[in-house]
Formats: structure tokens, C-alpha cells, sequence
């Protein structure tokens, strides 16, 4: 039967680009249609009215939203190049560290970027925390999928851009190798994977776009 | 091989009532270990060191935690009575709104709860438009699972009981029969399932709790 499989996202969401990764890793092929979130198009409207965000998957007409949500869609639709574990424990461990990775990680990682002050000093600590966590959690693996790319590594993975990119704005370490050091090989075998060394954003679009966000974020809290 | 499955809850969780829900749907045994939360248990914070919370599940030795999660892992390892559909996209819509529920719903409701009063007519505008939207997804279905209930149902016990707990703490109307004939329709099929009447601690004592959780913040309105 013929697929129409299209993905909904933005040039820089990295939400967007968890299913960008799972979709090459699986060889799918798939039509893009980028928005632009300033002026959304009618059609990402109607298929996701609830959050009107990207990524949105439309697979045969029929839209699904929530990027770990497509992720699950995407593995069990599609069996080849398998994304999550077999085993029921191990694939609940994967969601844990996925949803970890979106509630905490993001979040302080976030914080140490936007925030000044006592909040971005406070947000390096919680980030150290919820980092060592990440970096037990390594311990004799190359990815956290084991020897491949898996779904925890497509749900952290845009950390291992992002936080060059925060680095290098905010002129502070965010990821010592010293005090993580499997996080940091982490970050640099799943940078250089190909499929994911083919995909990132361009680096110097990405570096304007948060600088932007980051003097925004200033000069509103230093008006208030 | 003998199974041993505890579960570290709370009597006021709604999120550990989803995880007996599912334990008892599936006809699993298991030893029910209720939490303080004000002094939580060297064992909980053990097995969930990084969230410190109920509900986990024990199984084997092995933890899990995060009631969602939990729900699935029920799920995949005892397979009579599936909770989750079978078609990858009916799955995708029932995870899709479960997180809804946990993660807008009950944060938009939230505010509509508490607002200040010149803030609260938009706030319980936004909450209705989030209720609607769940309640468009039961269509012409007896519970969002079908002809019986689901993962969705489950998740749905925060509609289920703690809407109603909240509207007569905080004195605010939200989940009405007027505005939600079909949702409400649900909450009265749900409440009286066998296993769920065994499951939801009796309202009374839940807005006797919520009362005094809340007690620094009833005060200060």
C-alpha cells in the first residue's frame, strides 16, 4: 500500500527533530512541510488543535502529536530498526529516562540558559543533579540504547546541541567532562552518528536565533 | 514463577488509585504499601530516589515509577485484559491524551481553581475549552477504552474524582452536567464500575483532605 507519511516541524524545533532521526534511522521516507510558528498554517490548526505545536506526524491522513508519543507510534508502526527494548522492564526504564529528560533535564538546562543571577546559579545545580543521573545511567554503555541509537537517545539527543550552543552564549561549562565524563563521550558518539551529524540545524542560525531569545528574556525582566 | 508485586501508594493518590485499577483489572495480586507522605519510607526513597514519590511499583524486586509508565509495564507483562488498544494509532491517541489529562488539563483546571476573581472568568473559559476537547474524544463510546475501560479511563480518574473534590473545596463550578452532558455521562459509568468503586477512596474524605492540604492557601483568599 502506498504510504504518505509527512512531518510537520520547524528548521530548529528539537522536538521535531527526534522524529526526523527515527524516521531516517528507519529508512521511512516522508514529505517535510516546515511552519513557520509565527503565522501557523491552517492544516497544523486542524491537526493539532489542542497544543497547535510542532512535531506533528501525519501518516496516511491520520495526524498524531506529542513527539515521545510519536516516537512510540513511529517503532511500533514501522518494526524494523527497533527504537525502544524488548523487554517490558527495560522499555519502562526508556520511557522514565524520556520523560526525566523532558520534564527535568530540558527544564534546568532551559533555566541555566534564560535566567540571570541567583535562578541561573540555582538552575546549574539542579542541573548537575538531574546530569549525574544521566551519567549513572551510562555506566558500560556507548548509547543509552546500548550499542545502538535508541529512544532515549533520540529523547536527550538535541542536549548534545543545544548545550554547545548555550555554552557558547552564555560563556558558561554546562557539561564538565571532568566531572561527566560518560555524558560527555555520550554527547559526542551520538553528535557524530551519521544520520545525526546529517540532520542538526545550522549552527550559526541556531546561535542567532537564541541570542535573540536570550536579549529578549533580559530586557523584559529588566523592564519589569 | 512465584510474582511479587507491591505497590507504594497513598490513599489520597489518585495516580497510585490508577495503578490498583489496573492490578485488580488484570486479576494480579499484590501488597498494598501505604506511604506518609510527610515521612516517606527508606524504602520508597530508595526505589524512586529521583522523584521521591508514589506511586512505584515493585515487581520482583525490580521498581518502577511514574503512573503512566507503570500503567503500560502492567500492560506488557500481564496480557489478559489489555488496557492499551492494539492498533498503533488507537494506542498513539490514548497515550496522546493521557498525557493531556496529566500534563494541560489538570494544570489549566488548576488555575481556574484558584485564580483571583478578576482573573478567573478567562481561566475557567481556557479550562472548559481543555474539558471539551476530552470530551469530544468519547464520541459515541461507552469509555474512551470502548465497551470497557482503558489506559484512557484510568488516566481519567483525575476527571473522574478530583474535579468533583476541587469544585466543592474551592467553590468554583467546572465539570457540570450542563456544560458536559457526554463527560459527565462517563464520570457516572466509571465511578460505578466494580473494580473502580473498590479503588476511589469515598469523596467526603477526599475533600476533607484536600481541605486541609490546601489550608494555607484557603486562608489567604
Amino acid at each position: 500500500m502506498g504510504e504518505e507519511v509527512k512531518l510537520f516541524r520547524t528548521w530548529s524545533s528539537p522536538f521535531a527533530l527526534r522524529i526526523v532521526w527515527a524516521l531516517k534511522i528507519k529508512g521511512i521516507e516522508y514529505e517535510t512541510v516546515f511552519e513557520d510558528l509565527s503565522n501557523k498554517s491552517p492544516l497544523l490548526l486542524q491537526y493539532n488543535p489542542v497544543h497547535k505545536k510542532v512535531p506533528i506526524l501525519v501518516h496516511n491522513g491520520r495526524p498524531i502529536a506529542e513527539s515521545l508519543v510519536i516516537l512510540e507510534y513511529i517503532d511500533e508502526t514501522w518494526k524494523q530498526g527497533p527504537l525502544l527494548p524488548k523487554d517490558p522492564y527495560e522499555r519502562a526504564m526508556a520511557r522514565f529516562w524520556a520523560k526525566f529528560g523532558d520534564d527535568k533535564v530540558l527544564t534546568s538546562i532551559w533555566s541555566v540558559f534564560i535566567k540571570q543571577g541567583k535562578e541561573q546559579e540555582e538552575a546549574l545545580v539542579a542541573t548537575m543533579e538531574n546530569l549525574k543521573f544521566l551519567e549513572e545511567e551510562m555506566k558500560g554503555k556507548k548509547f543509552f540504547g546500548g550499542e545502538r541509537i535508541g529512544y532515549v537517545d533520540l529523547a536527550l539527543g538535541c542536549l548534545a546541541n543545544l548545550i554547545s550552543i548555550f555554552e557558547e552564549i552564555v560563556g558558561l561549562k554546562i557539561v564538565d567532562e571532568e566531572k561527566l565524563p560518560l555524558f560527555y563521550s555520550w554527547m559526542q558518539n551520538f553528535a557524530e552518528a551519521p544520520i545525526i551529524r546529517d540532520n542538526w540545524p545550522p549552527r550559526d542560525k541556531m546561535i542567532v536565533k537564541f541570542q535573540a531569545l536570550l536579549d529578549a528574556a533580559i530586557a523584559s525582566s529588566s523592564s519589569s | 514463577m512465584a510474582q511479587e508485586v507491591k505497590l507504594f501508594g497513598m490513599w489520597a493518590s489518585l495516580y497510585s488509585r490508577r495503578i490498583e485499577i489496573a492490578l485488580k483489572m488484570k486479576g494480579v495480586q499484590f501488597e498494598f504499601i501505604e506511604e506518609d507522605l510527610q515521612n516517606k519510607s527508606p524504602l520508597l526513597l530508595k526505589h524512586n530516589s529521583i522523584h521521591k514519590k508514589v506511586p512505584v511499583l515493585l515487581h520482583n524486586g525490580m521498581p518502577i515509577a511514574e503512573s503512566l509508565i507503570i500503567l503500560e509495564y502492567i500492560d506488557e507483562t500481564w496480557l489478559d485484559n489489555p488496557i492499551l488498544p492494539r492498533d498503533p494509532y488507537d494506542r498513539a491517541m490514548a497515550r496522546f491524551w493521557a498525557r493531556f489529562i496529566d500534563e494541560k488539563l489538570i494544570w489549566i483546571s488548576w488555575d481556574a481553581f484558584s485564580s483571583k476573581e478578576e482573573d478567573q472568568g478567562k481561566a475557567i473559559e481556557e479550562a472548559c475549552k481543555q474539558l471539551k476537547a476530552l470530551e469530544n474524544e468519547l464520541k459515541e463510546k461507552e469509555f474512551f477504552g470502548g465497551d470497557t475501560l482503558g489506559y484512557l479511563d484510568i488516566a481519567a480518574i483525575m476527571v473522574a474524582s478530583w474535579f468533583g473534590v476541587m469544585q466543592e473545596v474551592m467553590k468554583v463550578e467546572l465539570l457540570t452536567e450542563e456544560n458536559f452532558p457526554i463527560l459527565c455521562q462517563w464520570v457516572g459509568k466509571f465511578v460505578d464500575c466494580p473494580i473502580v468503586k473498590e479503588c476511589l477512596p469515598r469523596k467526603e474524605k477526599m475533600v476533607e483532605f484536600t481541605r486541609v492540604l490546601l489550608k494555607d492557601f484557603l486562608a489567604s483568599k
